[in-house]
């Protein structure tokens, strides 16, 4: 991780009618960091991502991702981001060898450079033998850690993760999270939303949002020790209380 | 026992098992092909008891999960449900068990209501008949009754999934995997249902990916390969290992990880948040591994002595079969 700033949030609002799903947020994100961002279903983070990967445009707020504005260069910063979710990321019906290659394409990389990136992705993934098999018959761990190869193909400065490992087995899991690692000591900027709280624990910082609003941000160890917690659940648990007791 | 629905009234006679045990599997077999996916597997599940199957994708749990709930045929061996013959007593059999497949199975097209009717009317009962028995679980979709099946969130399908599994009161309830995918409130309010179905005398047979859910159950097996690598109360687990843990973190956690790797005293090394849990080779701890790492160039290095979780043994023990291999 470096102190380079690779996503900037100030003061972000996004409004849908008189709905405020991001209520002025405002958060950096460091080059090689792991970032999750965190929150229950309903929380905004699935509106912010959208706006973060030049999806959507913010109400008001600076957003600045990969060196570029949000508003004037939503097309600059897609080219620069990966984004992987736990529902769809590939296709079922075509093969491993066949996703790599689409997906190639899409970000253009030159013909033969896919080749390349093809058969180095298979062999660190010891997936070699797989790639004719179709991704609808792979075992959900292989088809996640193959989702992460493929959504950092083209060298992206950000890879937004949605929710990659729910269901996946403690072994497969840490596999993954290794990839993780690996992609970070690269320089590659992972922004991982979830809700599940064990996968917080490998974030180097984690926000968490509620109701529209980011309610706490700092590494898992920071939160842990300030709301005196034995994991990132318990801090989570803590934090939805309070919320709910401000409300009554 | 009492009640085991019969199929025909006359066979009532034939079916007074006296059997102490809900499940009995003896020493079940089956491949597909070449590969093995079961292994010589040999459970007694109590009745009334909550035994989670543990273990990773492509472990065999659902096949093993198919054969008890008479679906699928052992190459060898034998299961017995309440004493009857998943083979040869699968009609009977299939009257009392309720399966909760891994994959949603419900039609998606028909609505809650339509569904719970649907599952209700092919096993000869009604909806009013056992409500009791799903009326915790219903009441929280009931608002959302006519909105399609395939319409509802996924913890909201998970629990029409399971209300249709019960609605024809089965002694016996098979759970494939169900809080896979599901939030971490749902999977909560999911394992209290589980509890208090149990102490209706319901037998459970669950399997999930998630090491906080094993600690909830009477007892688990963890399984992998198509084998039984244990099976035992979640604390006999934790307190049967003998080796001593260690976390150790620093600020650079890949190079961390792979360092430990390569020292031969490290014997287990797996990252677990923000530190890395490792073991000793022959559990002797290596008193020069601070020295190693920071000669390596670790900074903000903590190595401590921790508590093993239920994690760090399901780990260590597919480990260890791993390398026997």
């Amino acid at each position: 991780m470096t102190s380079e700033k690779i996503i900037e949030v100030k003061n972000l609002v996004k409004k849908f009618g008189s709905f405020v799903a991001n209520d002025n947020l405002s958060f950096d994100v460091h080059r090689g960091e792991i970032f999750g961002f965190l929150g229950a279903n309903g929380a905004g983070k699935t509106t912010a991502l959208r706006i973060l990967s030049g999806l959507s445009k913010p109400t008001s707020g600076d957003v600045s991702v990969a060196g570029y504005d949000i508003y004037r260069h939503a097309e600059k910063v897609k080219r620069q981001i990966g984004y992987m979710c736990q529902k769809f990321s590939l296709y079922e019906d075509l093969t491993v060898a066949e996703n790599i290659m689409l997906y190639g394409g899409i970000y253009g990389l030159p013909k033969k450079l896919i080749v390349e990136k093809t058969t180095e992705l298979l062999e660190s993934l010891d997936f070699t033998a797989y790639h004719k098999r179709i991704i609808g018959g792979l075992p959900l761990g292989m088809r996640q850690k193959l989702a992460f190869a493929v959504a950092i193909l083209h060298d992206p400065d950000i890879v937004f993760l949605d929710e990659p490992t729910g269901g996946v087995d403690p072994i497969t899991r840490r596999q993954f999270w290794e990839m993780i690692y690996k992609a970070s000591a690269e320089g590659i900027t992972v922004f991982v939303t979830t809700h599940y709280m064990d996968e917080a624990e490998y974030c180097d910082r984690v926000s968490i949002m509620s109701e529209g609003r980011i309610v706490a941000i700092d590494s898992p160890a920071g939160l842990k020790s300030k709301y005196q917690s034995r994991s990132v659940q318990d801090v989570f648990v803590k934090i939805a209380r309070a919320s709910n007791n401000n409300r009554v | 026992m009492e009640r085991l629905k019969t199929a025909c009234p006359l066979m009532h006679s034939l079916i007074i098992p006296t059997d102490q045990y809900m499940i009995v599997s003896n020493n079940i077999s089956k491949k597909y092909g070449s590969i093995t996916a079961l292994e010589d597997i040999s459970i007694k599940i109590g009745k009334s008891e909550l035994f989670g199957l543990i273990g990773p994708d492509g472990a065999g749990k659902t096949t093993f999960f198919r054969i008890v709930t008479t679906l699928l045929l052992p190459d060898t061996g034998k299961v017995t449900i309440m004493g009857l013959d998943t083979i040869n007593d699968y009609r009977l059999l299939r009257r009392n068990i309720g399966y909760m497949p891994g994959r949603f199975s419900l039609y998606q097209d028909l609505s809650v209501e339509e569904n719970l009717n649907f599952y209700a009317t092919v096993f000869g009962t009604t909806v009013k008949q056992n409500y009791h028995l799903i009326k915790n679980i219903y009441s929280l979709i009931e608002p959302f009754k006519t909105r399609p099946a395939g319409k509802l969130s996924g913890g909201m399908k998970q629990k029409l999934a399971l209300c249709c599994a019960l609605i024809h009161a089965p002694e016996l309830i098979v759970l494939d995997e169900p809080t896979t995918g599901v939030d971490a409130v749902s999977r909560a309010e999911f394992w209290e249902m589980l509890k208090a179905l149990q102490e209706e005398g319901i037998t459970i047979l669950v399997s999930t990916p998630y090491m906080d859910e094993a600690i909830l159950c009477d007892r688990v097996g963890l399984i992998q390969k198509g084998r039984i690598l244990d099976i035992d109360k979640p604390a006999n687990i934790i307190s049967g290992f003998r080796k001593k843990m260690y976390a150790v973190s620093s600020r650079d956690k890949f190079r961390l990880i792979q360092n430990l790797r390569s020292y031969p005293s490290v014997e287990s090394v797996n990252p677990f948040g923000d530190s890395v849990h490792i073991t000793f080779t022959g559990d002797r701890y290596d008193s020069t591994i601070a020295g190693k790492l920071e000669k390596d160039g670790h900074l903000e290095l903590r190595i401590e002595q921790i508590e093993p979780g239920i994690e760090d043994i399901f780990l260590e023990l597919m480990t260890v079969t791993e390398n026997d291999q």
